[in-house]
């Protein structure tokens, strides 16, 4: 078979199938530097830090946050509807890129699968937490009961519950899936007897048959069918939250679209993020190349244009519509005391992303960092823009007032962060970052080593 | 405890065998270490040691009846007729008891003086009863002594300083109690004592005024309904001065569309800084406080000058100012015999003017009698002057607080402490209290027995409706033992009354029948004989004179002014009255220099930004509508003794009072304004005053309306045209209850705020709580300006849940602890709530609220309440009322039409097997407003007033463009402009 050399190679440098292997689970056999001890040292110290603020904001109540009469949803919503968005790109990758084969996902999806788990965990804490009466959340279940209490299912905040399990547990099941026959190899390697004996456990006694091979592929693509269609309801789900309110701002039929590619913008954002510090620090950048990198901000730079659009259309609307307090709502946040707010995320979320229709910049792996960082920081003040602008102002200009955050929030976001980042150093120890088995899957036809040669279909080299 | 039974088949057989264990065995425990023994008692021992170290039973403190007392059934609330009376605040009421607790107060619909309402300070003063800080035993230097022992001491002393030649004196509040000021003058000829009445808001210059004009030193009788013009320059007659409810309800009756006539009064407002009065007037004209003079004389001179009369020249008011009055004084020509002019100085120059004024209007007879004259307000300057002069021999300070509310208090402190003998006769611990040698505690109002006479001719009772709650003792009683006395204090009224009031009446000739009737029904009226007026018209052309040579100071003018809830400063210890916010400005726990826009501007102040103002410093408020040279401090706040720390706010502004002429004066003239730099956040709860064009207080002025009553609602129709929806509406088979609120009647006086506070057992949360937002009302009073903000116009709305029927929030709820009944109220199950305040956050009228922390102590979480104002000590928490839910940390409550009064009307319409009639079932809201602007019912009954209300063309729901359909009807705000 013979390999165009028209595409870039999906993997660089002259890797065989025994390199693979061994790059990817140098982490794993390897003993943590330096770094990462400092690292998952800093963040479970600010995971616990935030946690005790939890505790904190359950005991006293919720009125040590900066939320009240007004605006009933401050940070712990923002932060909410951001971490969602970031949990998209994870499954966007490997379900609806998968069903679209896309070749280059596989070098990625690994990671930013585990980043959407971690996400969706750090933002299912906000719902809960928010809660006034905590002890009492599980009556957000339609469980059966003497009382013959049943949940309300006209409400967006329980369809939220249930599309946010979902969608955590079909991401958990699917990444899961594409672990074990990694997993597998791992074992294969481990010298340790107790490794051994653990990897084993975890891959399910992974044999690498044809018939276990058989039921993965089948097994994967069904989770594939299952959560392509969750990555886009999951968000729309959480933008009924707003859209099915009568909230000036909220009251929008454009959300569903609008916080989908939203997410997807972000979740992107974000693993571009972690991507590029990971290939660095883990020696990666043969299998997160730039081409990579490139094809991910293409995404951004459609997604990006999905939202500015998508903002233009609601000031548009705000406009064509006619209704007063739409339009005060818009004109409210563009020149009200929130505008601060909405051009730090106009300007990170419409602008930025616009930089990358050039090539040069979009192939920076510098310039793609800091931009990564924007969109990310554009992406909170989306939402607080969202949540906070809207209902500082809504209709009676008598119950107006302005919102500021206490520390016990701040320290709860910064928790999460702590809690994102425990669980993603953990992550690298543990499993590998990069899907080896479909890296692998994809190295004869994209991998420099066989680009442009004529390489005999026989069987793969022994690793 | 073997198991093994002995069946016995005939009772010949049965023989109890006899214990054959020795006395050595007995002590053994039998079978101790069988296995099923052994894990019973572990069983039971695990369960009872676990039952005891976990479950932690609070000591139950209900004791069943024994006999159970006639009037008192369990669940069922008993009524008495009673009276209000402090601070020279007056109501007659029902106290409304549940198990021997008085816990609220409601209008005594049989009064002849505010039968409609009554003001939010009685809303409020339910709490005062269960003040933690109230005095609990009589003390001697602070410590605890008996009143036996304190009787004897004083005794003595006061017969040693009496056969001395030292003076004696009582110093008092305006006592308007007849068969107490019997037993004052009984005591001051048995110790040849002086009396001497002491208010800290004086109305002396009035009762001057009317003794130089015509010789009558009363305080008459004012019929804001009969005018058809009202003028009032600087008096808050809506709010604060003289009998606010009363002229509030009189007000109301020339403000309503409906019943009354269609032609409206016209009120005109001359004043300084914005009142609740000034806020409701047709036409506000703006004037510095140290114009009032010159305003009043301009009025005279004009109508003078009409009428033929002869008036004296002096320089008129600048030519804005004349501007501006031009169309009053045509108004006052044309309404002669139907105009009203008032004053709220208490200069006697200025009220002997306009005495002539009103003279030439001929008012007297018409919108002014002379019958039933008020008794309040006695109080003088020289009763401190008397004080400060001699040298005391003893005082007896009877709930006075002269060391704070004193303008020379450094000096009233140092004559009670250099007093042989001070006493004090009050129940809360206070400034002047704590100087005193003995401190007698008397009970709040709720405790005792007493009898005032507010109006001449119209005398009520006061009775106990509370057991004492402390070792106290009545002030009278006091004065009783002193004079040895044994008769009982309900004794000597009642004999006071037989004496002086049974001869006045023919309904019944027993005289046991003629008292309980009196205090069953709580007033008692009887005819006065009107008295001819003489007018003496050189006073009022002295007054002219001495008016027109006052003299311009350059500077500010600070005007003291009193706010609706603290008042004098008695509201101050009441948390209630301190979380209710101001009407104008909308600013709770705190008082704050109010400045004109146009100078903050000149001298970049902000709100809150401190401000040194002659001797005060304050934080400034800019206040739309302020006159440029005056600023605005209400008094009562700064108090520190008798109040918990976290109560304390505010300055005293007393100490600027100026003594001129003997009189009172509320104001200090020629002070400058300087910024400090420092900075103080009020606890402000409207920021925002314009309503930003939308459709929300709708208004129309009355040509307006009598052309198209539908005037200013026109938004109605279009609303009412669109309004459509995918979904069938809810059917209402039986009640729907809503409730109508006329805007036009609505003055803000808060009444309703306080009274559902009371009804609903509103937690009160704190000064830096309100600063967080995160007040509780469930109804709260929105105040939006338009126009100029040099002197805007004002309109207010009452908002409190809208019930809709197409509810925001009821959707929204994932648990649907907030859902609609069959009756259209929108429930609350605090129960469900979950607090994902969801609800809140879609309420287009932001009326939901949250427990943020633990207010109340209801919440399972230990040790994490939150309550600065101690409302939830076992003491304060007898106020609640036991129909209504304490709602725990974590929970959305909100307005629920008082459901729990609905469902006990309906209950007893049921019991009686009849329908409820319309008027039946008040909101607590609707009960407190004396000018009946809030109307509660039932909207399927098509007879009932509301239903009446909503057909009314000025009728609109708020919001409704967004098809919430509200429960809840608005009726338009018709102004008396040309």
């Amino acid at each position: 078979m013979y390999v165009s050399p028209v595409r870039e190679p999906l993997i660089n440098g002259e890797k065989s199938y025994k390199d693979i292997t061994d790059d990817v689970i140098a982490p794993i056999h390897s003993k943590p530097g330096k770094f990462w001890y400092l690292g998952i040292g800093i963040s479970s110290t600010v995971m616990l830090f935030g946690f005790a603020m939890i505790a904190y904001s359950i005991w006293f109540g919720i009125g040590t946050w900066g939320v009240n009469r007004t605006i009933g949803w401050g940070w712990s919503i923002t932060n909410f509807v951001w971490w969602v968005g970031i949990g998209h790109a994870g499954t966007f990758i490997s379900a609806i890129l998968l069903l679209f084969r896309q070749k280059w996902r596989t070098s990625i999806n690994r990671a930013a699968e585990a980043m959407t788990i971690i996400a969706v965990m750090c933002a299912g804490l906000f719902p809960l937490i928010h809660m006034g009466r905590l002890p009492l959340g599980f009556f957000i279940f339609p469980y059966p009961n003497t009382r013959e209490l049943w949940v309300n299912f006209n409400s967006p905040l329980l369809w939220d519950v249930f599309a946010i399990s979902t969608y955590l547990l079909v991401s958990l099941l699917f990444w899961y899936m594409g672990l074990l026959p990694d997993l597998g190899t791992i074992r294969d390697r481990m010298k340790t007897v107790w490794k051994k004996k653990a990897y084993n456990f975890l891959s399910f006694g992974w044999k690498g048959s044809a018939r276990h091979w058989h039921r993965h592929e089948s097994m994967s693509l069904i989770l594939a069918g299952l959560a392509a269609p969750l990555v886009l309801s999951v968000h729309t789900i959480v933008s009924f939250d707003f859209a099915t309110s009568v909230i000036p701002g909220w009251h929008t039929t454009i959300f569903p679209p609008y916080f989908v590619s939203g997410a997807v913008f972000s979740g992107f954002a974000m693993v571009l993020t972690l991507m590029i510090v990971t290939r660095k620090a883990l020696n990666l950048e043969k299998y997160i190349t730039v081409g990579h990198i490139e094809s991910m901000n293409k995404v951004i730079i459609a997604t990006g244009s999905v939202v500015g659009i998508a903002y233009i259309t609601e000031l548009f609307m705000a406009w064509y519509s006619g209704v007063e307090y739409e339009r005060y709502a818009f004109v409210n946040r563009a020149l009200g005391p929130y505008a601060w707010a909405y051009w730090i995320m106009m300007t990170c979320n419409v602008i930025s992303p616009q930089l990358l229709w050039i090539k040069k910049l979009r192939r920076s792996v510098g310039f793609t960092f800091v931009l990564s960082i924007f969109i990310n920081i554009g992406m909170w003040f989306e939402r607080f823009v969202i949540v906070v602008t809207s209902l500082s102002r809504d209709y009676l200009p008598s119950s107006w007032t302005m919102y500021k955050p206490t520390w016990v929030e701040v320290a709860i976001f910064l928790g999460t962060f702590g809690l994102f980042f425990t669980l993603f150093f953990l992550f690298i120890r543990v499993f590998p970052v990069i899907a080896i088995a479909e890296v692998k899957s994809i190295a004869r036809s994209s991998a420099k080593k066989f680009i442009g040669k004529s390489v005999r279909n026989d069987q793969p080299e022994k690793h | 405890m073997s198991e093994e039974n002995k069946y016995w088949h005939i009772l010949d057989e049965f023989e109890p065998v006899e214990d054959a264990r020795t006395k050595e065995t007995l002590d053994v425990p039998v079978d101790a270490s069988s296995r099923r023994n052994f894990l019973k008692l572990l069983g039971l021992g695990t369960a009872s040691a676990e039952l005891i170290a976990s479950c932690k039973r609070p000591v139950e403190k209900a004791i069943p009846y024994f006999i159970k007392p006639e009037e008192i059934s369990p669940g069922k609330a008993a009524y008495y007729a009673s009276s209000y009376f402090n601070q020279n605040e007056f109501s007659s009421v029902l106290v409304k008891v549940r198990d021997n607790r008085p816990i609220k107060l409601e209008p005594n619909p049989k009064s002849v003086i505010n039968p409609s309402g009554t003001s939010g300070k009685v809303q409020a003063s339910v709490l005062d009863v269960y003040n933690v800080n109230r005095f609990n035993h009589p003390t001697k230097s602070g410590e605890k002594i008996d009143w036996a022992t304190a009787d004897q001491e004083i005794v003595t002393q006061l017969r040693e300083l009496a056969n001395q030649g030292d003076n004696i004196i009582l110093v008092t509040p305006t006592i308007i109690s007849p068969s107490t000021q019997k037993l004052i003058a009984e005591f001051c000829t048995e110790f040849n004592a002086e009396w001497q009445v002491y208010d800290a808001i004086a109305m002396d210059g009035y009762r001057e005024a009317n003794r130089r004009v015509y010789g009558n030193a009363v305080l008459p009788e004012y019929h804001f309904d009969k005018a058809e013009c009202i003028v009032s320059i600087g008096c808050d007659f809506l709010g604060t001065w003289l009998s606010p409810v009363e002229f509030s309800a009189q007000y109301a009756k020339r403000r309503d569309l409906r019943k009354g006539t269609h032609d409206l009064n016209r009120h005109y407002q001359v004043e300084a800084g914005m009142s609740l009065t000034g806020s409701n007037a047709d036409i506000r004209i703006r004037a510095d406080k140290n114009e009032y003079g010159r305003v009043v004389t301009y009025i005279y001179n004009h109508l003078a000058a009409k009428n033929g009369l002869p008036f004296i020249e002096s320089k008129p008011p600048t030519a804005e100012l004349a501007e501006n009055l031009s169309g009053l004084l045509s108004d006052l020509v044309e309404n002669k015999g139907k105009a009203l002019v008032v004053c709220g100085d208490n200069n006697p120059e200025y009220q002997v003017i306009v005495n002539g004024i009103n003279q030439m209007l001929k008012s007297n007879g018409t919108t002014i009698t002379w019958n039933n004259n008020y008794n309040h307000f006695q109080g003088t300057e020289k009763s401190i002057d008397t004080i400060l002069k001699e040298n005391i021999g003893a005082i007896v300070l009877w709930d006075v607080n002269p060391v704070y509310n004193h303008p020379s208090a450094d000096k009233v402190k140092a004559a009670i402490e250099k007093a042989k003998l001070s006493v004090t006769l009050s129940s809360l611990p206070d400034e002047t209290s704590d100087l005193c040698d003995y401190v007698l505690p008397s009970p709040s109002f709720m405790e005792s027995w007493d009898d005032a006479e507010y109006k001449k001719g119209v005398v009520s009772v006061l009775q106990p409706t509370l057991h004492k709650l402390f070792d106290v003792r009545q002030a009278q009683e006091t004065l009783l033992s002193w004079l040895g006395n044994d008769t009982v204090w309900r004794e000597y009224i009642k004999n006071n009354w037989l004496a002086n009031y049974y001869l006045l009446q023919t309904t019944t000739l027993d005289k046991d029948r003629f008292w309980v009737n009196v205090v069953r029904s709580g007033e008692f009226v009887y005819d006065v004989k009107s008295t001819l007026l003489t007018y003496n018209f050189d006073e009022v052309k002295k007054a002219l004179v001495t008016v027109s040579k006052e003299k311009v100071v350059d500077g500010f003018v600070i005007e003291l002014v009193e706010n609706i809830n603290i008042g004098t400063g008695h509201g101050a210890l009441n948390p209630w009255l301190q979380e209710c916010p101001d009407p104008v400005t909308r600013i709770a726990w705190d008082n704050y220099a109010s400045i004109a826009p146009s100078i903050a501007r000149q001298m970049g102040i902000k709100n809150g930004d401190v401000i040194k103002v002659g001797a005060l410093t304050i934080p400034a408020f800019v206040q739309p509508g302020q006159a440029d040279h005056t600023v605005s401090v209400a008094v009562g706040y700064g108090r520190t003794i008798g109040i918990p720390k976290e109560l304390v706010t505010g300055v005293n502004a007393y100490p600027l009072s100026l003594i001129q002429n003997g009189f009172r004066l509320n104001s200090v003239v020629g002070v400058s304004i300087e910024k400090t730099g420092e900075f103080e956040k009020l606890p402000l709860v409207q920021g925002h005053q314009s309503q930003e064009g939308r459709p929300l207080a709708r208004e129309a002025t009355l040509k307006e309306w009598k052309h198209d009553h539908h005037a200013g609602n026109e938004m109605h129709e279009v609303a009412e045209h669109h309004a459509t929806s995918l979904y069938p509406g809810h059917e209402y088979k039986g009640h729907k209850w809503a409730m109508a609120i006329d805007l036009s009647k609505c003055t803000g006086c808060s009444a309703c705020v306080l009274a559902c506070n009371t009804e609903n057992n509103i937690p009160v949360v704190g000064k830096k709580e309100v600063l967080a937002v995160h007040e509780m009302a469930w109804i709260r009073i929105d105040r939006y300006y338009s126009g100029e903000e040099d002197n805007p116009e004002v309109v207010r709305q009452p908002v409190m849940c809208q019930h809709c029927d197409n509810a925001p929030c009821e959707n929204v709820c994932p648990v649907a602890a907030t859902n609609h009944s069959s009756e259209g109220l929108n429930q609350m199950a605090y129960n469900r709530c979950i607090g994902t305040r969801y609800c809140n956050n879609n309420c287009p009228y932001k009326v939901r609220r949250f427990n943020w922390l633990d207010y109340t102590g209801a919440d399972s979480i230990p040790n994490n309440r939150y309550d600065p104002a101690n409302l939830t000590v076992d003491l304060s928490r007898m106020r609640h009322n036991p129909d209504v839910t304490v709602r725990a940390k974590g929970v959305i409550e909100k307005c629920s039409f008082c459901v729990q009064r609905i469902q006990e009307k309906k209950l007893n319409a049921k019991l009686e097997g009849r329908q409820l009639y319309d008027g039946e079932l008040q909101s607590a809201c609707q009960q407190a407003c004396s000018l009946n602007a809030i109307v509660f019912g039932d909207v399927n009954n098509p007879e009932s007033e509301v239903a009446q209300m909503m057909k009314d063309p000025r009728n609109y729901h708020l919001l409704e463009e967004i098809h919430t359909l509200p429960s809840v009807g608005y009726l338009t705000k018709i102004r008396n402009i040309s």
